[in-house]
């Protein structure tokens, strides 16, 4: 209960009024960090917060997947442009851990328009006894310092600072909607809706534009980029997914602007499932790399995929997430929903994947045995250690109990952002304002 | 295999829960029945309809989504393009068919026109679009509400805009005239009087479909052929459709 009570602290420090702190609250990122020990999420109030692991212990043995708030700073702050007169908001659109290489941690998260660079370092001791200042640190006068003495380090409570360390701002015209730290880990990419930009981690006043789709005419312009991400393991390597369904895989030995790419993964379309909707839902909201660097996951609007790289044409395996919203698509497109950006995962040996859904529900499918599951993320139905009950939506016909019927799903509950513990079967899944974290059930 | 999963923790509610209002089908139950069905050109037409508010809901915001913009825009001209394929299309003259490429019937540049312009990456090469910059120059401010009363002149290029105007020209004329009778938060208004009804557009659409797919012309077949057979849910009220055209273009 402790750390409720800390919580409840932090965020109230953070509370605006009333009506904007529940908007600001809605969560809008959530990424493991490579261990797996942290969980940071981004807010749309511009608020990181990073979650711990609790420590396990041996006869504690369930609350091995519990995790409690290590640090909450504000990351981003609205901003207003005053050449163009519009606000920036503020919303964290997406958080990327650097691997650890010593005590802190290094995190890049990002809004519409500007990367930072965060240090996450703990601190337990604090320096006493200075010459020239006093405990409070101001300037002792001269004339009353009689004797030396020897600064020491005394032990204090442990305090989690976050430090801002870099700041990467106006290299993007457009909305970043993509970070990606390259393998060589002094890389990393940002993507908007027509650049790719590639940087460097120490140098902040200049970037290479990798990508640039933008056309000389913007009246020719149908197709944007919607997500773009680097190969696990070869630095040169990355990929980026457009709002016509399609990936291009690009290799920067190939030129300084990957403007031709290596590869091109396009599915033919289906004729008997044409319909004037049928580009809006092959836009691609998330492309990921598996961990082993071997395919490549794609999320559009009714659909996750799996492409191996080695073929082009279609994807290896096409995973069928809410079907039975094929027949609703005239109403989600009027109410805006048709342009969710659902985002998928893999687990930590990448044979399932994971991806989320409306109703507060969210999907798993097991490459191997093609099994899937829908689980929902809700307080009501999901007590501590009780297992998720598997849901069903029924799809015309007769309702059975226990099923849901598509009329009666909530399209303002949306699952959009999940995460997968890189190594265990702990998951996050953001659901609007609320974090739930599931593990699998040991006995 | 999947795993079994578990809650494992739940940190506390990070804002106040506040009850979101269920918007749902419910009233679809009441209403059954198979009588009228109406024409597939009226949906296509009120679909237009609706992606034409989107976007010009889309050319107020000073950085609008590009993304869903992008996509509005296409899915506009692949509705103006089959229309033009079936002779619906009265904007256009019909010799001027075959000599304009589709994509001059709506202009991705009005969605971008802002950030266009405020483009500071490249000066050089924008100042080199000397025909774009005219072009762009002559695109109307309608964000703000008021004044501006022929938007719709630039925003359709077309070869005599004053005499082919066609019904969706008044229809946008209608549209125009109600957003910027309203002012802009009123706008959400305008759209929740729009929401209900829309809602049951896909029953109507997707019932359609299968009934009335004899009637209709080549363009059709672009046209969802997916759709779930007819069930006991497909409601097609045809008033109710009315209803939902009378409020963008005053029939």
């Amino acid at each position: 209960m402790e750390e409720d009570i800390d919580t409840r602290k932090i965020n109230n420090s953070f509370l605006r009024d009333h009506s904007y702190a529940t908007e600001a609250d809605i969560i809008s990122t959530v990424e493991f960090n490579h261990t797996g020990e942290l969980l940071a999420t981004g807010d749309k109030g511009g608020r990181v917060v990073i979650f711990q692991r609790e420590q396990e212990s041996k006869n504690q043995v369930h609350r091995r997947g519990e995790y409690n708030v290590y640090s909450t700073f504000q990351s981003h702050e609205p901003e207003f442009d005053y050449l163009k007169s519009l606000e920036i908001e503020e919303k964290i659109n997406k958080i990327r851990w650097l691997p650890q290489q010593n005590a802190a941690y290094f995190l890049l998260s990002t809004n519409d328009k500007t990367v930072k660079l965060w240090k996450v370092s703990e601190r337990d001791k604090r320096p006493e006894g200075y010459n020239l200042k006093d405990e409070e640190g101001r300037l002792r006068d001269p004339a009353t310092i009689t004797t030396l003495r020897v600064p020491v380090l005394r032990p204090m409570d442990l305090m989690v600072e976050a430090t801002p360390r870099r700041v990467f701002a106006n290299a993007h015209t457009y909305h970043i909607n993509s970070i990606s730290v390259n393998s060589d880990y002094e890389t990393y990419m940002s993507a908007d809706d027509l650049r790719i930009n590639l940087w460097n981690f120490e140098i902040t006043n200049q970037s290479f534009n990798i990508v640039d789709i933008k056309p000389a005419n913007m009246e020719e312009l149908t197709e944007v980029i919607t997500a773009a991400e680097f190969h696990p393991h070869h630095c040169n390597t990355f990929v980026y997914s457009s709002s016509k369904g399609t990936i291009r895989l690009c290799d920067m030995r190939a030129s300084a602007l990957c403007d031709r790419h290596t590869k091109f993964f396009e599915e033919p379309e289906d004729p008997s499932n044409r319909s004037f909707f049928s580009e809006i839902i092959s836009s691609i909201s998330d492309v990921k790399f598996s961990h082993s660097g071997r395919y490549i996951m794609t999320r559009d609007y009714l659909t996750a995929k799996v492409w191996d790289l080695n073929m082009e044409n279609r994807p290896v395996e096409t995973y069928q997430v809410h079907d039975y919203l094929r027949s609703k698509l005239c109403s989600l497109y009027e109410n805006d929903c048709i342009f969710d950006k659902f985002e998928c995962v893999w687990n930590g040996s990448d044979s399932v994947i994971m991806t989320g859904s409306y109703n507060n529900f969210f999907r798993m499918f097991d490459r191997n045995t093609k099994r899937d599951v829908t689980l929902e993320a809700s307080r009501e139905n999901s007590k501590p250690r009780a297992i998720l009950k598997p849901r069903k939506v029924c799809v015309g016909g007769k309702r059975r109990k226990d099923e849901i019927s598509v009329d009666s799903l909530d399209f303002s509950k949306k699952i959009l952002h999940t995460a997968w513990h890189p190594s265990e079967n702990i998951i996050a899944v953001a659901a609007t304002n609320n974090l739930y974290i599931f593990q699998d059930k040991v006995n | 295999m999947l795993a079994k999963w578990c809650l494992s923790w739940f940190p506390q509610d990070r804002m106040f829960a506040r009850g979101l209002k269920r918007k749902c089908g419910d009233q679809e139950e009441g209403v059954e029945g198979f009588g009228t069905v109406p024409s597939y050109s009226l949906q296509r037409q009120s679909l237009l309809d609706m992606s034409l508010v989107k976007l010009q809901l889309c050319h107020m915001l000073v950085e609008p989504n590009l993304c869903r913009s992008v996509l509005i825009a296409n899915t506009v001209r692949q509705i103006q393009e089959e229309m033009s394929q079936d002779g619906v299309w009265h904007g256009m003259a019909p010799q001027s068919v075959e000599r304009a490429p589709i994509d001059r019937l709506v202009s991705t540049e009005i969605l971008c026109r802002t950030v266009r312009g405020s483009e500071g990456e490249h000066p050089t090469s924008e100042l080199e679009d000397s025909p774009l910059q005219s072009s762009a120059s002559e695109l109307p401010i309608v964000g703000s509400a008021q004044g501006q009363r022929n938007p719709q002149s630039s925003l359709w290029e077309m070869d005599n805009p004053q005499e082919n105007r066609g019904s969706l020209q008044k229809s946008l004329d209608q549209i125009f005239e109600t957003l910027e009778n309203k002012n802009s938060s009123s706008v959400e208004e305008l759209f929740s009087d729009v929401d209900s009804s829309y809602y049951d557009l896909d029953t109507v659409l997707t019932g359609m479909m299968t009934g009335t797919k004899s009637s209709l012309c080549n363009g059709l077949e672009s046209f969802t052929a997916a759709a779930p057979p007819p069930s006991s849910t497909c409601k097609s009220d045809l008033a109710e459709l009315d209803h939902v055209v009378e409020i963008l273009v005053e029939t």
